[in-house]
């Protein structure tokens, strides 16, 4: 497998003393960083801080055993009293999931998916970032960094990377070819998890921006949904040197915004609905994380069921649809009960609930600090694409509220919050239509 | 059932009323004065009680069942036993804690602190003791009684003193009876505690629905408000035509809506989280605004106090509001149980870490953790979070924990410092208008009876004493 790890493209390219130091250490790959659940082989030495590391994943076995047996030693709590998700995770539901994950799922398989792409570590402002790296075979690919959200992972992504690195084996054209970046956010999966306050979501973007300069990407456009979307929208703002463009598929920036938002369409009512749904009884989760990501984080550590719980419960779309994965045995697209079972086993072995969940926390100490300022305007075109399923369908007109002219627009029939994990073809395929107009022979010369 | 707890139950008349701590059998009484009683309920439960045989499926304790459906009423004898399995089983699972890392700040503002948990886990699965409790709780008569559908567990201690006034006390989340096990001897034996015989109380102590030892409802509807009901049923049951009744947390909030539900019965109550807040310094607070003008120094630090609870100290409130099935976590998880309980309001989290710090001083660590244990081993955690979603629904969407509700009957209040928020005497006039009894005290927080015992009692006496003459207490004679 290590030949396939291919570190970065364009060597001969690259400026950056950083990368030329961190391909030079390769040669020296030797010892291990103690990551709970993975290898991560380290190159770097203290003179190396930017060091680019390849990392597979390879979780103890025991690890695998220990799952087991505590969830075969679930303590259940009394059926909830209602016939729908009102009170939250159906205990038939969780009890199916259980069933399942303790005994026909198979880590391995996820573990070997992963260790297919060709993955690193590098550390950034302190936090050791984990990130999938894969590279088009088509001369002219476009960089894309593309950024998932809570309560996923890398995992979300995964469907993408053939989409998108391969379009002509996945009816594109070479002219539709990304280079893709797929980090893990800072305490989410491989990345290791900030000892220290401030990693909110312009830390992060800067760490993104810092990411694809030392992968030697000077001209690239960025994606992200959920956490993803915050953090993209964060990078349009900053506007770093070399992002073209970015594509969102949350339209997180109405929350604080509703009475400003048009209400005229039947579509933008709806829209209204569902946000003052979101409001009053969709942000429990938000809040306990927002405020103690330490106390819910005990259960999530120390009970595997806690934990699944935890992280199907995000909105009604996708709880519904997760559900039938288990109840029904019909999944929706592609969120199958392995892909939903590979993401939570990701964070069990991770180790990460907590860590995970203090992103709210530091959006909110963010928030709390700027109070009700406006953000700085966004410096480069924004796409948007609207999956029906989405917390909130976001028409045209609230696009355009928060993303004045905006560049792309679309409203696609399938999907929801996680389009990307839910529709990866879909999904692609926006993609490629959202930053077609970004190519052009002068930009992506330039990282050539 | 355990064979010392097998109901041989004394039936008392009202001239007998002994109530002796420490002892067993003899001392459960079933309910008093059964010649003074008129309703037929009442009467079948007595009857029934001869019948006692089989064991109800209470997860964690056993219950003397009156047997038969027609006997649903009947008043059973109850006795705590946990099997050791379980308890080795709590040890087993809190040495295995699998731990997250450190909270990356230096105070309790990302939740409960790991160094905290880290002791509380050592001292729970090594020194702690829950035969200890479970001992004091055997040590009161305890009962079942099905109310409204649904078995309610409580405690019932008569007082040896005449004209003993009947008081129902209701405790809160993250509680259960164990926060008022303490107050148990001071207000039933006023004489051993610097007390008068006139300020005798007969104490019940019911476990909320879906808490400790009562049961778990398996259907929607157990608000605040059919919990009241179910409270005066009891009281009835019981043989107790005028009584008072006492709360603080949800128990505040039981006892301030059975207030407004006309029954004849209640004469007053008390709280220590009184539903007092104006209503335009309520929306103040909850949307986080400045301090409003024109507040006297009372009202501006209760105001701070709200502002702060509303916008950093309610996730725990909302989680269980919206989505309490979902923190599976807290029933399969010790540790997790036990943080999340640890984590109500600023105050108490700071004095219970300072308990395992060494330096107790209202609760002890073994308060704290026979009432972390009592809801782990009933399997509790996410039936007791319930009560939030149910008055979030009994409220279409509102929590409803400090508004004014609409009392008129006489209110005493007892406004603790480290309280959510401190109760002004202004705002305890307008919310109340027959406030009988105010007490602002310099120290005491959210769970008065536990962390202040004396301080409680004391003021429970202070506030009901009006109450007590010949014409009130005749009547339940």
């Amino acid at each position: 497998m290590k030949t396939q790890i291919k570190l970065a493209p364009k060597v001969a390219s690259r400026r950056s003393l950083n990368i030329r130091i961190a391909i030079a250490s390769l040669a020296l790959v030797a010892g291990a960083i103690p990551a709970l659940a993975g290898d991560k082989s380290t190159v770097a030495t203290k003179d190396d801080p930017s060091a680019i590391r390849p990392f597979r994943v390879n979780v103890p076995k025991s690890a695998l055993t220990d799952l087991r047996r505590r969830l075969a030693a679930t303590r259940w709590p009394s059926k909830e009293l209602v016939d729908d998700r009102s009170q939250g995770v159906q205990l038939m539901t969780l009890k199916e999931l259980v069933r399942y994950w303790s005994t026909d799922y198979d880590w391995r398989k996820a573990e070997a998916r992963l260790n297919a792409l060709p993955q690193f570590v590098t550390k950034i402002d302190g936090v050791d970032i984990h990130f999938i790296h894969v590279k088009s075979r088509h001369p002219n690919a476009m960089p894309l960094i593309m950024t998932h959200g809570w309560p996923g992972s890398v995992i979300e992504l995964l469907e993408t990377v053939g989409p998108l690195t391969d379009p002509t084996a996945y009816g594109g054209t070479p002219a539709d070819a990304f280079d893709l970046v797929l980090p893990s956010l800072p305490g989410y999966g491989f990345s290791s998890e900030p000892t220290e306050v401030g990693w909110e979501n312009g830390r992060i973007a800067h760490a993104w921006a810092e990411l694809m300069k030392r992968l030697g990407y000077t001209r690239y456009v960025a994606q992200g949904g959920d956490v993803g979307a915050a953090v993209t929208d964060a990078m349009g703002r900053q506007g770093p040197e070399g992002l073209l463009g970015i594509h969102l598929n949350l339209l997180a920036g109405v929350i604080g915004i509703a009475d400003q938002l048009p209400k005229n369409t039947e579509q933008e009512r709806a829209a209204h609905k569902a946000l003052a749904t979101f409001k009053t009884s969709g942000f429990g989760y938000f809040l306990e994380q927002s405020t103690r990501p330490q106390t819910i984080g005990y259960s999530l550590l120390d009970s595997p069921a806690g934990l699944a719980a935890w992280l199907l419960d995000h909105d009604t779309d996708s709880y519904y649809k997760f559900s039938r994965a288990f109840v029904d045995g019909k999944p929706v697209g592609n969120l199958t009960r392995e892909n939903i079972v590979d993401n939570i086993t990701l964070y069990w072995l991770t180790g990460t609930g907590a860590s995970a969940a203090r992103w709210y926390w530091e959006f909110g100490q963010f928030l709390a600090r700027t109070g009700g300022q406006a953000p700085p305007p966004v410096k480069v075109p924004v796409a948007f694409t609207t999956f029906p399923g989405e917390i909130w369908a976001a028409p045209r007109s609230w696009v355009e509220a928060v993303y004045p002219g905006v560049a792309y627009f679309n409203q696609v029939d399938r999907g929801g919050h996680f389009a990307a994990w839910e529709e990866p073809a879909l999904f692609a395929s926006e993609l490629r239509a959202a930053f077609k107009s970004l190519r052009g022979d002068k930009e992506t010369a330039l990282n050539r | 059932m355990s064979a010392s707890g097998k109901p041989q139950t004394t039936l008392q008349n009202e001239n007998s009323k002994t109530n002796i701590p420490m002892k067993t059998k003899e001392q459960f009484e079933i309910t008093p004065r059964v010649g003074a009683r008129r309703n037929l309920i009442t009467r079948t439960a007595v009857a029934s009680i001869v019948l006692a045989a089989a064991t109800t499926s209470v997860v964690a304790g056993d219950s003397a069942t009156a047997g038969s459906r027609e006997d649903r009423a009947a008043i059973r004898p109850f006795h705590v036993k946990i099997p050791d399995a379980e308890l080795a089983e709590l040890r087993r699972r809190i040495k295995a804690t699998k731990w997250p890392e450190r909270e990356t700040v230096a105070d309790a503002s990302q939740g409960v602190q790991l160094a905290t948990m880290e002791k509380v886990a050592r001292y729970w699965s090594t020194d702690y003791d829950w035969r200890k409790v479970e001992a004091k709780l055997n040590a009161v008569p305890n009962f079942i009684t099905e109310i409204d559908g649904l078995d309610i567990h409580f405690i019932h201690v008569r007082s040896k003193h005449k004209n003993a006034l009947p008081l129902i006390v209701t405790h809160g989340w993250p509680g259960s009876i164990i926060e008022q096990l303490k107050i148990i001897a001071p207000l039933t034996n006023p004489t051993a505690h610097g007390a008068s015989a006139a300020d005798a109380f007969d104490v019940v102590i019911p476990s909320m629905p879906g808490y400790g030892f009562s049961g778990k409802p398996s259907a929607i509807g157990w608000d605040p408000a059919r919990i009241a009901r179910a409270w005066v049923v009891l009281m009835k049951r019981l043989g107790y035509t005028r009584f008072v009744a006492q709360g603080g947390d949800w128990g505040a909030i039981v006892v301030d809506v059975m207030a407004t539900q006309g029954h004849p019965e209640l004469i007053a109550i008390h709280s220590n989280m009184p539903g007092a807040i104006p209503p335009e310094i309520d929306q103040a607070a909850a949307s986080g605004a400045p301090t409003p003008a024109g507040l006297s120094a009372d009202e501006v630090r209760a105001y701070e106090q709200l502002k702060f609870v509303y916008t950093k100290g309610v996730g725990y409130a909302y989680q269980m509001g919206l989505r309490p099935q979902t923190l599976y976590g807290i029933t399969d998880s010790p540790v997790g149980l036990a943080a999340y309980l640890l984590d109500h309001d600023a105050r108490s989290y700071e004095m219970i870490a300072r308990a395992f710090d060494g330096q107790p001083g209202g609760l002890t660590r073994d308060d704290v953790l026979d009432n972390i244990t009592l809801t782990w081993l009933t399997g509790t955690g996410i039936s007791s979070a319930r009560l939030y979603w149910e008055r979030v629904r009994e409220l279409s969407g509102q929590f409803g924990f400090f508004n004014i509700k609409g009392v008129s009957i006489p209110v005493a209040v007892s406004a603790f410092p480290d309280e959510l928020y401190q109760t002004p005497r202004s705002w305890a006039e307008r919310a109340y208008p027959k406030l009988i009894y105010y007490k602002k005290h310099d120290k005491g927080g959210h769970f008065a009876a536990w962390e202040q015992p004396e301080l409680l009692s004391e003021d429970v006496r202070a506030g009901f004493r009006a109450l007590r003459n010949a014409k009130t207490t005749a009547s339940n004679r």
